[in-house]
């Protein structure tokens, strides 16, 4: 399958990438390699293998529930480009 | 919804039900997950999705879906998957939500619902676990909006109902019993003012023997059983009233506006969420060995189901004396620490919970946990009605003291000396005296007044300030009046 200009906008707004027309057209390009590359990978014949969710073997650790960590909310809030009353203010957001 | 049948529709409702799940700390970090803390006090690294940070699961959190899936019959996956759902939201710092798609934690299971004197069995698709977002505050900060990202990374458990629900009436049902289930088995506080326990109300109509689904639209963030079932009417209204007019439904999500009494659109379609889910690097497979489940099963308490069955069983209790009892854990063990101490009354029991406790507690807006008078000291009141010393009068005079704070029960009857005359001699005395100073009541009974007889168990209980046995009373004045 090959992906068209469309798709890889569509992409780039997903992401809030901003990108030219350029770029667009050399990331489809790229985009298409690596699309064949996966064609190439499907093309082998997995029946009867158990998809892996992880390159990793093994189980995910689990920790116990404990309250353990606390922040210093002054640290938390300094690089923050505004704040007030110890909130993150960001750009009025609506729905 | 009687109307829309009538009219030739059929409404299908499926719930995402959002749990907040009861652990001490977030479900992939050891920040605490307290309600109610300054903004950002509770947001540890992980939460504020910092670079280089990694998640670790919270095994409390596991621990809560498997008590789940084991209190509704599923089944545990014993290797399940986090995905990242991708979306860009300010209370979201990582831009993606960590939650289960293709393999969630549990799957299957079923709850039980009554409507009226209808039951109905709805099958659950699944249940996943997930992390919340933090909160975004829009009051005016300079035209901007706060976030607090306490509640970012606090556990959920998203319950999913297959799409079997019939009216708005049985959405309330399923999620109330389901309200209910997460309580009894302590995986959720279930406060819906706090948001730990919220509804999303899939609704679609179709014409009566359509074998199609219609084009849904999903009711997000209900937080109240009365808005769940205001949103679903005005829903299906909405729907039916728009195709019936020749339109057609658009697949949106929307939201319900108490204020207005309406549902309203959330976001544009053009703007359609597309998540682009993938199993999260972050985390490997969960997998839940049966020996962890058994030992969960070991600690589940019985169950609402299997306990309304042994109630009815085992004390002879009505289906909707045992439906009450065991609509709360707090119901139940109120009940169940009444009869240990009375164990000949459990009627009697019953009935004084669900009435005069009941009462008292809608009264003074009380939780039953918070009545100022326990299970034991209750059962001792009605001990005293069960041997005769009260009558049931006298006894809530006595349940309004101890209600009060005045102490426990044979305090309060010796107190006010309060003691039933149940001595069959001295009623047979006292009713000897009021048919003699009777006796145009005595004539008027014989004549076939039967109101007469009523008059005359008056005059015997005015006779000794009302402390004589009713029932004795009764019965010895029919034998005299027979007898004379």
């Amino acid at each position: 399958m090959a992906l068209t200009l469309d798709d890889v906008a569509r992409i780039a707004h997903l992401a809030r990438i901003e990108i030219t027309d350029a770029e667009a057209r050399r990331t489809l390009s790229q985009l298409n390699d690596i699309f064949a590359l996966i064609a190439k990978m499907q093309a082998v014949d997995t029946s009867g293998v158990e998809p892996m969710a992880h390159p990793l073997g093994g189980a995910q650790r689990l920790r116990a529930d404990e309250a353990s960590e606390t922040i210093d909310r002054d640290a938390a809030l300094r690089n923050a480009p505004a704040q007030q009353d110890g909130l993150f203010l960001v750009p009025k957001v609506i729905e | 919804m009687s109307t829309s049948l009538a009219r030739g529709w059929e409404t299908v409702i499926g719930l995402e039900t959002h749990a907040q799940l009861s652990t001490r700390s977030k479900i992939f970090s050891g920040a605490s997950t307290a309600f109610g803390a300054p903004p950002n006090t509770q947001a540890s690294v992980i939460d504020l999705a910092l670079p280089g940070v990694l998640p670790v699961l919270n095994r409390g959190a596991v621990e809560r879906a498997i008590r789940f899936g084991l209190a509704i019959g599923a089944k545990i996956n014993p290797r399940s998957i986090f995905a990242r759902k991708n979306y860009f939201y300010p209370d979201l710092p990582k831009n993606y939500q960590i939650s289960q798609y293709e393999i969630p934690v549990v799957q299957g299971g079923t709850v039980h619902i009554r409507v009226g004197d209808a039951e109905k069995v709805v099958n659950l698709t699944r249940a996943h676990l997930e992390e919340d977002a933090g909160k975004s505050l829009h009051e005016d900060f300079h035209g901007m909006s706060g976030i607090d990202l306490n509640r970012a990374g606090t556990p959920l458990l998203e319950i999913v109902s297959e799409p079997e629900l019939r009216s708005s009436a049985e959405a309330v049902a399923y999620a109330k019993t389901l309200h209910a289930l997460v309580r009894w088995i302590g995986i959720c506080d279930g406060n819906m003012q706090e948001g730990s326990f919220r509804c999303d109300a899939n609704v679609s109509v179709r014409r009566i023997g359509d074998p199609k689904l219609g084009t849904r639209c999903e009711i997000k963030n209900l937080n109240s059983f009365r808005f769940l079932e205001r949103a679903i009417e005005y829903e299906i209204a909405r729907q039916i009233e728009l195709i019936e007019d020749g339109g057609h439904v658009v697949q949106e999500t929307r939201l319900y506006d108490p204020d207005r009494d309406e549902t309203r659109p959330m976001r544009s379609k053009e703007d359609a969420q597309d998540y682009r889910y993938f199993p999260d690097p972050d985390l490997l497979p969960l997998e839940i060995q049966p020996a962890w489940i058994e030992e969960v099963k070991g600690s589940m308490p019985e169950l609402p189901e299997a306990m309304r069955e042994r109630f009815v069983a085992q004390y002879g209790l009505t289906a909707y004396d045992a439906a009450t009892l065991t609509a709360s854990r707090e119901m139940a063990d109120y009940f169940e620490s009444m009869v240990a101490k009375l164990p000949q009354e459990p009627k009697l029991c019953a009935n004084w919970l669900m009435g005069e406790v009941s009462a008292r507690l809608n009264r003074d807006d009380v939780e039953l946990d918070a009545a100022p008078v326990k299970p034991q000291a209750l059962a001792a009141l009605l001990a005293r009605i069960a041997d005769g010393t009260l009558s049931g009068k006298m006894a809530r005079e006595v349940f309004d003291a101890m209600w009060a704070g005045e102490g426990e029960a044979d305090a309060i009857i010796e107190a006010r000396g309060l003691k039933q005359i149940s001595d069959a001699g001295a009623i047979e005395k006292i009713i000897d005296e009021v048919l003699a100073a009777n006796a145009k009541s005595v004539e008027e009974f014989r004549a076939g007044k039967e109101k007469a007889f009523n008059a005359l168990v008056g005059q015997a209980m005015k006779a000794t300030k009302g402390k004589a046995n009713p029932a004795q009373v009764n019965e010895i004045l029919k034998k005299k009046l027979a007898s004379g």
